[in-house]
């Protein structure tokens, strides 16, 4: 195969500049001991301590973390069973109907999700704060999760369960030794994508958030509206970070047990 | 198989879900889009819908979702093919697709810095002998932010149906006395068209709906649909209003999906955008 031509080089460049610069831009910037993010005056690491001294910011962070490992778990759980339900539905119609049903909240726009989940708990009395957030956060994973266990699932062969009854296995031992082992890359996958929708999540959280619960982009996000303050640019650093190992961490084990997935591939 | 029509007690939470969480919602949106804001039935939300403020507003979502769709795939159509020519390609792909896993908030914030009145873009126009320029707020700004944060979401799915063409067909078509160009545009665009597709469908439904963006870079410019049901909801509390135009946006949703077709394997998870 021919290799690239320097027009095409220079134009991945450039490319990748643009893509990465306004990220080291920022945390650039977080070292700056002038206020501003122009006029780098000295480096400081005073934002990063005004980060770890913030109490309300830390208790936010928690918060975010508390609900992305909450929501990730369950809606795994629930997504998880959901599949093995939907691979067992023999009705081919039945079983579209529901995997239609299934991918309606992962192609709605945010704004949609959020209105009308908004609608939802306000109809049924659900007070805004820390449990409609949970739930919602579970509710908007629970068909990503689907979505990554149904290949691993579809390609199991039916014979093992045929084995494991033949052998006297009962519907649970199928289930916990069976089936559960044989798609457990599909349940990882499924519950880092969770994890990371809760984490990433602004627009659904800002709808359904009262006045005394936030998350954490919901708050950057009011911090962003007042205008710059360097503790963003500390914390978008320290963001950065874990993100980067989060990502790397799924990408390495991903490729150690990609010899049979396939799937699993990074969301953009 | 052995029958399993009994149910098992496992199936329940998952129907629930959908119960709760995906026909409810739908259903409670479509009831409110009926309702005038104190709580009796009307058609006035539709009808205020084609008034010319709202058809205007339409309109406009519209342009700016198409603009930003047009540019990304503009750039990221040649990121994608020289990317497949890479030697390290999936590497690369992943450092493609990482900035697409930062916070969206983050990234809009930088531009508030980059494009503000002392930023880089304001000293690199005035080392080109410029005034400083008044970037943020600007509609500009607005594309220009929107494109970088959906080129990701772009390129992988046209990368993968780049990657998954056979070089074979290529050298065929060389061999056949086809040209660079030729070969391009009669062969590898037409097996590639597929991503796309799905590419465009990734941005252009988010591009409708960005409020995010909107409400922090474009300073009230411009209004999205999505920023129209944010109003709606949050600040005017006319949330009937506010769900009619979410009625509108499922429908433009389901009309663009029908025309880009069925997603590609693997695609299923770009449209998470915000």
């Amino acid at each position: 195969m021919a290799k690239l031509s320097k027009p095409a080089k220079i134009y991945l460049a450039i490319v990748f500049f643009i893509l990465y610069a306004p990220i080291f831009y920022l945390i650039f910037y977080s070292f700056n001991s002038g206020g501003t993010m122009s006029g780098f005056e000295n480096f400081t690491l005073e934002h990063y301590a005004a980060v770890f001294n913030d109490t309300r910011l830390l208790i936010i962070v928690l918060n975010t973390v508390i609900v992305a490992l909450l929501s990730a778990l369950i809606s795994t759980a629930i997504g998880v069973l959901g599949a093995i339900g939907i691979i067992f539905l023999r009705n081919r119609k039945m079983r579209n109907a529901v995997l239609s049903l299934n991918t309606v909240l992962i192609v709605s726009p945010d704004v949609i999700i959020g209105a009308s989940f908004l609608i939802l708990f306000t109809m049924v009395g659900v007070k805004l704060g820390f449990a409609s957030v949970l739930v919602s956060h579970i509710a908007f994973s629970i068909p990503i999760v689907v979505i990554m266990v149904l290949p691993k699932l579809q390609e199991m062969s039916s014979s093992l369960i045929d084995a494991a009854t033949d052998l006297g296995a009962s519907q649970r031992d199928i289930l916990t030794r069976v089936i559960i082992p044989y798609i457990k890359p599909g349940i990882f996958a499924g519950f880092f994508l969770a994890l990371t929708y809760s984490l990433d999540d602004f627009a659904v959280t800002f709808f359904v958030t009262g006045n005394g619960f936030a998350t954490l982009s919901v708050e950057i996000y009011s911090m962003a509206r007042a205008g710059i303050t360097l503790t963003i640019n500390a914390l978008s650093a320290l963001i950065f970070v874990v993100t980067l190992g989060l990502v790397l961490g799924y990408y390495f084990f991903n490729q150690r047990s990609a010899a049979n997935a396939g799937t699993g591939g990074p969301r953009p | 198989m052995t029958n399993r029509s009994s149910r098992p007690w496992y199936l329940a939470p998952y129907y629930i879900w959908i119960l709760l969480f995906v026909i409810a919602p739908i259903a409670l949106v479509v009831y409110f889009s009926f309702l005038d804001l104190a709580g009796d039935f009307t058609l006035e939300n539709y009808a205020n819908f084609f008034s010319s403020t709202y058809f205007r507003m339409t309109l406009s979502s519209f342009w700016y979702a198409f603009l930003i769709t047009f540019i990304s795939v503009l750039i990221a159509y040649p990121t994608a093919y020289w990317l497949t020519k890479t030697k390290h390609k999936q590497l690369w792909l992943l450092l493609i697709i990482i900035p697409s896993w930062i916070n969206l908030l983050l990234k809009a914030y930088a531009f508030i810095g980059i494009f503000g009145l002392y930023g880089p873009a304001n000293q690199l126009i005035q080392f080109f002998g410029a005034g400083p320029l008044q970037i943020l707020f600007t509609d500009f700004s607005f594309v220009f932010v929107a494109v970088y944060i959906f080129i990701p979401f772009m390129v992988l799915p046209i990368f993968n149906s780049l990657d998954k063409i056979n070089p074979a067909l290529i050298d065929a078509s060389r061999d056949l006395g086809a040209s660079q160009w030729t070969t391009f545009r009669r062969v590898i665009f037409p097996l590639a068209i597929n991503g796309v597709k799905s590419g465009v469908q990734a941005v252009f439904i988010p591009a409708l709906s960005l409020f995010v963006i909107t409400r922090l870079i474009a300073g009230n410019k411009v209004i999205t649909l999505g920023t129209a049901i944010e109003q709606q909801f949050l600040v005017t509390q006319n949330w009937g209003m506010g769900s009619t135009i979410a009625v509108f946006l499922i429908l433009f949703m389901i009309i663009i999906m029908l025309l880009t077709g069925p997603k590609e394997k693997g695609g299923a998870l770009n449209g998470k955008a915000k």
